[in-house]
């Protein structure tokens, strides 16, 4: 056993619950915090757009749930590639626990933006590339958390699903050209990028921010409490198949 | 490996294997959308190419279930995993015989259907060449949810769940490949992309197919 440090420690089920409990209501409290500052500020101390009136403030849920529905699945991507590579239990149940909460980021970017787009573009849905590139997301969680559940055993599941993903975000970019090929959108271009000339203006921007890294926080606290529960889940099973033994 | 072809093949095409399920699904299909939608033929030429190859898919889509469930049921797929032969080999043939008895079948039939959807003259060769290029790639990913799902009791909707969104861009540019065809545009960007999403699959998802095939025999 080396005594240098490492990340790899917290593959140790014992120690990443040790760790998680530790950071998990600060995680909670600080995103929760953050969303309340981001959503008043957004909501009541930013002015309306002039063109697009006051719908333009659903963006403060829109482009964050939009933001973390793409980053849970590169999180579930990554989580799954460590599965694979190092078998650390930790790393495939903490992918499971990060699929239902990627599927609802994706129903709250979809949904506020068909709010969004009824006002604005007098339709509650168009085959624009962003939308439908949203929507195939949308059914790659599902395939994605049906096939965990479809499978008994816990680490073929694991495996089995771990494949699906890898193969199912090169699926998933493949998709995003093909729609961007097959139909023009309606749907604004990247207009947060950092180097571009043309972003939105700072007094929606910081606002935006602030909800964006609450979103962020979010995800973190519930992905760690849904894996803190598939740990626990699996103690408990453990111990239930020790008892029945005995 | 042509062993194995001959075999799937053979039991394929006897009775109770399910050949020709999927061409009767394709024709059904292409059939009813004129009662469904109309008879006028500028409405059904415009959408022909998309009933086409959205008919085709669907029937691959019916057969998909049977790719190993038989195998694995009768303990054929633990001896073809224990043989010389590599998985990966393995893997290949079953879409390949896949291909055979629903692909293959469908890409004949098809221009035929494109009469009765009164498909325009020029578009019969581009249709022709487009479900003759993605078909293939249907089999093959296909075969990769197939596999997936081959332990389950009941996978038929889990598998069309996990395949639908695998199948989404070629479907889009096999159809927008055809559609340009028929329209007498340019086609080489749907072409070439169609063909690369083709012989990509053939080459690199047998891999993935034949590893999960291994877990599930595990």
């Amino acid at each position: 056993m080396s005594t240098r440090r490492s990340l790899w420690e917290y593959a140790n089920p014992r120690k990443f619950m040790g760790l998680s409990g530790a950071i998990l209501p600060w995680v909670a409290v600080s995103g929760g915090v953050l969303l309340v500052i981001g959503l008043i500020w957004g909501f009541f101390f930013t002015p309306a757009d002039y063109r697009q009136g006051a719908t333009v403030k659903i963006i403060y849920l829109h482009v964050p749930s939009a933001l973390m529905a793409i980053n849970a699945w590169f999180m579930m991507l990554v989580a799954s590639l460590i599965w694979l590579i190092r078998r650390h239990h930790v790393s495939a149940l903490a992918a499971k626990a990060a699929a239902p909460v990627g599927v609802a980021m994706t129903i709250i970017a979809l949904v506020t933006g068909a709010i969004w787009g009824q006002p604005m573009w007098g339709t509650w849905w168009v085959w624009d590339p962003r939308l439908t590139s949203f929507l195939i997301l949308f059914l790659f969680y599902l395939g994605y958390i049906a096939l965990w559940s479809a499978i008994e055993n816990d680490d073929t599941a694991a495996d089995l699903a771990s494949i699906l993903c890898i193969v199912g975000s090169v699926f998933a970019m493949l998709s995003r050209y093909a729609v961007n090929f097959w139909n023009q959108g309606l749907h604004q271009g990247a207009s947060l990028s950092l180097d571009k000339e043309e972003n939105v203006a700072d007094i929606f921007y910081h606002p935006l921010l602030v909800s964006m890294v609450a979103f962020g926080l979010i995800f973190l606290a519930l992905v760690l409490l849904r894996t803190r529960t598939e740990i626990r889940a699996r103690q408990l099973r453990a111990y239930l198949a020790r008892e029945r033994m005995q | 490996m042509i062993a194995l072809l001959v075999r799937d093949m053979r039991l394929a095409v006897r009775a109770g294997g399910g050949f020709g399920l999927g061409l009767a699904f394709f024709l059904i299909v292409c059939i009813l959308v004129p009662f469904s939608v109309g008879p006028q033929s500028q409405l059904l030429a415009s959408i022909a190419p998309g009933v086409l190859w959205l008919g085709a898919l669907l029937a691959c889509l019916l057969s998909l279930d049977r790719v190993f469930a038989l195998d694995f049921e009768d303990g054929s797929l633990d001896l073809l995993a224990s043989a010389p032969l590599p998985m990966e080999g393995v893997v290949s043939m079953k879409a390949l015989t896949h291909w055979l008895t629903t692909g293959l079948p469908l890409v004949v039939a098809a221009p035929a259907l494109g009469i009765l959807l009164s498909l325009p003259t020029q578009g019969f060769m581009w249709l022709f060449l487009s479900l003759l290029l993605g078909t293939p790639a249907l089999s093959v990913i296909g075969t990769f949810g197939a596999a997936l799902t081959v332990g389950l009791k009941r996978g038929g909707l889990l598998l069309s769940i996990l395949v639908l969104p695998l199948y989404v861009p070629t479907l889009i540019f096999g159809a927008e490949l055809a559609r340009r065809g028929a329209a007498g545009m340019d086609t080489q960007t749907p072409l070439l992309m169609l063909a690369g999403i083709t012989f990509a699959t053939i080459a690199l998802l047998p891999i993935a197919s034949s590893a999960v095939i291994r877990i599930n025999l595990r």
